[in-house]
């Protein structure tokens, strides 16, 4: 059994440290290991999201965009591929909303930062220039060699830092590019702005997507997520001992010695740790921190160290895992000689997935059980109600007729109460008594000025409620509203 | 504080700025360079803003800056776009006629949406901001109407006023029966209580119908029609239905008789041009009491 290590002799005295420090450049070193290919493979798919949905079709017949995602803000619509929402419907906005950020708290949960690893455009775009910037001129030491050499410079230096700022500022502008085809029909939009015909405002946003995908993702790097994200101290708050985090199993790693050194003295019998002091984790980390510090708020959890620290485990011949997935519980259980447990469903788990499964059911049985009929009464506020000349008493309702159908329609309006109620439109001249009809041209909205009319003899109490029937004349879907008819 | 010079903290080994509060000392932490550079940037950036664009107050103008640039020119330029917009739909509204507008739906939606905001801007103080009215000022939401109700007839009416002292302008006017000495004060609730019963209300215990109906006849069919059906020429209002713009308890009918009534209805030509008129009373016409 290792000795007791205490903790906090292992945390660096830079706690005590500015609240702000200039930013010292990190040079990451390539590495190669589980996590790095589950990094590459998230990236993939991320961007090739990201790149190529707003090319993807989605038939919804003649007149009605055929793009699976479309944010159409001129006809104030959102296109998702069978989804179609309509601005009173911004609801379901704020449900994704909530889904999304308990998804984000279930995750910490489980397992810390994966988000912040793994998913996040931050990460996902600076790791893509890493990639660049290493393809370019090459890995950390060379790098760094190359920043440090006071040579003046020479035309293959300057050469190679041309090339890296025309690939990023490409990758960037190709960013910015997409981002506006979410707002217009992608290969049209494409044409237009080749042929320089396209609106002003999508060469603004390529260019402010271009600028800020540039400087967050070529300089700022791990500035923005040490900074600028508030999630690293969102996140600190809401973990607990049971979150999975990527942890240096000081347990197991101290006392640090050389390779050479420990195995000297594990010959002697004696106890050493398996950290070989080779700064490895150090070198892959693209925040520049020292895992072997414990926890940090600097820490994206990427899992690169792992791989590195793995790779140098496998060499030196000992058990991988020395920096790994793991929790304090663990540690200071191994310290005490137990198994090492772990515990996914949880309180905490269990409530998150809850939440999730009840938003997201909810939203899913709106979604399948909206309508596409609808109406939205407005009681006329300024003369409530009138006297007519025969003693009748009448209401008057603006109502706003919505068809959300790929159709036209002919709908019926009635409006039933207690008393003999009778109804007329404003410039429609019913051919029934009492049930105007009205029609409403396929995916928009009819606005409507409706009058309610109380017979003088009904003699209608202050106030009584109305409800508005709203028939499709040709599929019988109705459409209902309430509101109040009021005696003055 | 009065001890200004710095030292060295004991405890962080930091430098103070040698501030001291009851024992307590501020660290030397100076803020980043690049915030310090912004934040010096912002007070250029003010300064320069100031002599660009038009900022100080003067005693009776302010200065104009360097390209006369001024928030509320470009109101003006906007507006005179917004009025080159929309001048063609006006045009058109303009040729179109009363009963084209009633028609054609769009004409006729974009006549109550322009009628709307003008009618909350001119007749609103009178009639209420959805025409509800008020006492001595028609509700043009029902269907009672003194100088009639047809659309032709609205328009007639904001164009010309009533006694508004346009040409044009509807006249007429309820006489002051009392105050000119034409009935006496018995005649005047006896008439009063005569005009309530053609409308189906209550009238006073011992009320003589008879010498109603004939005092009404002398006095008031003239302009008010044979069984006090109203006259829309003279303005003169139906006594037998249920809306009363005056008020129908005794005292308000006692009132009208004896001081009479004559309310203006300012004529609204010359001051709206024509296209406006007729979105104005199409707007009215389609509040519910059109005819
Ligand atoms: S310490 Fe490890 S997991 Fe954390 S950011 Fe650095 S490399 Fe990634
Ligand atoms: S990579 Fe592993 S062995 Fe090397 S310094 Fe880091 S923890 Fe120690």
């Amino acid at each position: 059994m290792n000795k007791t290590v205490n903790p906090n002799e292992l945390t660096s005295d830079d706690d005590n440290g500015p609240l702000y420090v200039a930013q010292k450049k990190v040079y990451p070193q390539s590495i190669s290991g589980t996590f790095r290919r589950i990094k590459w493979g998230l990236m993939a798919f991320c961007l090739g999201v990201y790149y190529f949905l707003p090319f993807v079709r989605w038939n919804r017949g003649l007149g009605a965009p055929s793009q699976a995602v479309l944010i159409d803000l001129p006809n104030s619509r959102f296109y998702f591929f069978f989804i179609e929402l309509w601005p009173q419907e911004v609801y379901y906005f704020t449900g994704l909303l909530i889904v999304a950020a308990v998804a984000l708290f279930l995750m910490n949960s489980i397992g810390g930062r994966i988000w912040c690893g793994y998913l996040c455009p931050q990460t996902v775009w600076t790791d893509l220039f890493y990639a660049v910037e290493r393809l370019v001129e090459g890995d950390r030491r060379e790098r760094m060699r190359k920043d440090k050499s006071s040579d003046p410079m020479k035309l293959e230096r300057i050469s190679e830092i041309v090339l890296k700022h025309s690939i990023w500022l490409l990758i960037a502008w190709w960013t910015g590019g997409a981002w506006v085809l979410y707002f217009n029909d992608a290969p049209t939009l494409v044409k237009e702005l080749v042929t320089f015909q396209a609106p002003m405002i999508a060469y603004i946003w390529i260019a402010i997507l271009t600028a800020t995908t540039y400087l967050l993702a070529g300089f700022m790097r791990e500035q923005v997520c040490t900074y600028m994200c508030p999630w690293p101290r969102i996140q600190a708050a809401l973990t607990d001992e049971w979150a999975l985090n990527v942890t240096y199993r000081y347990d197991r790693g101290e006392k640090r010695t050389s390779v050479k050194k420990a195995a000297e003295l594990r010959a002697l019998g004696e106890q050493v740790g398996d950290c070989v002091d080779c700064y490895q984790c150090v070198a892959v980390c693209p925040t520049g921190i020292d895992i072997r510090n414990g926890p940090q708020l600097e820490c994206i959890q990427c899992g690169l160290c792992i791989d590195a620290c793995d790779n140098v485990m496998t060499k030196i011949g000992r058990p991988k895992r020395l920096i790994g997935y793991d929790n304090d519980i663990n540690i200071q259980r191994r310290q005490e000689g137990k198994a090492p447990v772990y515990r996914i469903v949880r309180a905490r788990t269990v409530a998150y997935s809850a939440i999730i499964a009840a938003v997201g059911g909810i939203m899913i049985y709106t979604l399948a059980t909206r309508s596409l009929l609808d109406v939205n009464v407005l009681h006329d506020r300024n003369p409530v109600a009138v006297r007519l000349s025969d003693g009748s008493i009448r209401n008057a309702y603006t109502v706003r007729l919505l068809n959300k159908s790929g159709y036209d329609r002919v709908v019926a309006i009635d409006a039933n109460g207690p008393a003999n109620l009778t109804t007329h439109v404003v410039g429609i001249d019913s051919v029934t008594p009492d049930r105007p009809m009205i029609v409403i041209p396929r995916d928009s909205t009819s606005e409507l000025r409706l009058l309610v009319t109380a017979p003088a003899e009904s003699n209608p109490e202050k106030s009584i409620p109305v409800r508005f029937h709203v028939t499709d004349i040709g599929l019988g879907e109705v459409a209902t509203a309430t509101d109040n008819f009021v005696a003055p | 504080m009065t001890d200004h010079h710095s030292d060295i903290d004991s405890v962080t080994g930091k430098s103070t700025t040698g501030h001291e509060w009851d024992g307590i000392k501020e660290l030397n932490t100076p803020l980043p360079r690049w915030w310090v550079i912004s934040f010096y940037l912002t007070i250029v950036w003010a300064i320069g803003y100031w002599i660009v664009y038009p900022a100080w107050p003067l005693i009776s103008s302010n200065t104009t800056g360097l390209f006369g640039y001024s928030s509320r020119a470009d109101v003006a330029v906007e507006l005179a776009n917004l009025e080159k917009i929309r001048g063609d739909k006006m045009a058109v509204l303009g040729a179109a006629s009363l009963a084209d507008i009633e028609k054609d739906p769009a004409l006729l939606a974009l006549a109550r949406a322009k009628g709307k905001t003008v009618f909350g801007d001119n007749c609103a103080p009178c009639h209420g901001s959805g025409g509800a009215g008020a006492k001595g000022f028609p509700n043009l939401n029902d269907d009672d109407w003194l100088w009639g109700g047809t659309l032709d007839q609205i328009m007639q009416t904001i164009q010309f006023g009533a006694r508004s002292g346009h040409a044009k302008a509807h006249e007429g006017q309820m006489l002051a029966f009392g105050k000119d000495g034409v009935l006496k004060g018995d005649e005047i609730v006896t008439v009063a209580n005569y005009v309530r019963s053609l409308s189906g209300l209550s009238t006073r215990k011992g009320f003589d119908a008879a010498k109603g109906e004939k005092i009404f006849a002398e006095n008031c069919v003239a302009c008010h029609g044979d069984g006090g059906k109203g006259n829309p020429e003279m303005g003169a209002p139906n006594l037998t239905d249920k809306i009363w713009l005056y008020g129908s308890d005794e005292a308000s009918l006692i009132e009208t008789i004896s001081l009479g009534r004559a309310g203006v209805m300012p004529a609204w030509e010359g001051r709206l041009d024509p296209a406006t008129i007729k979105a104005m009373a199409v707007y009215v016409h389609s509040l519910g009491g059109g005819k």
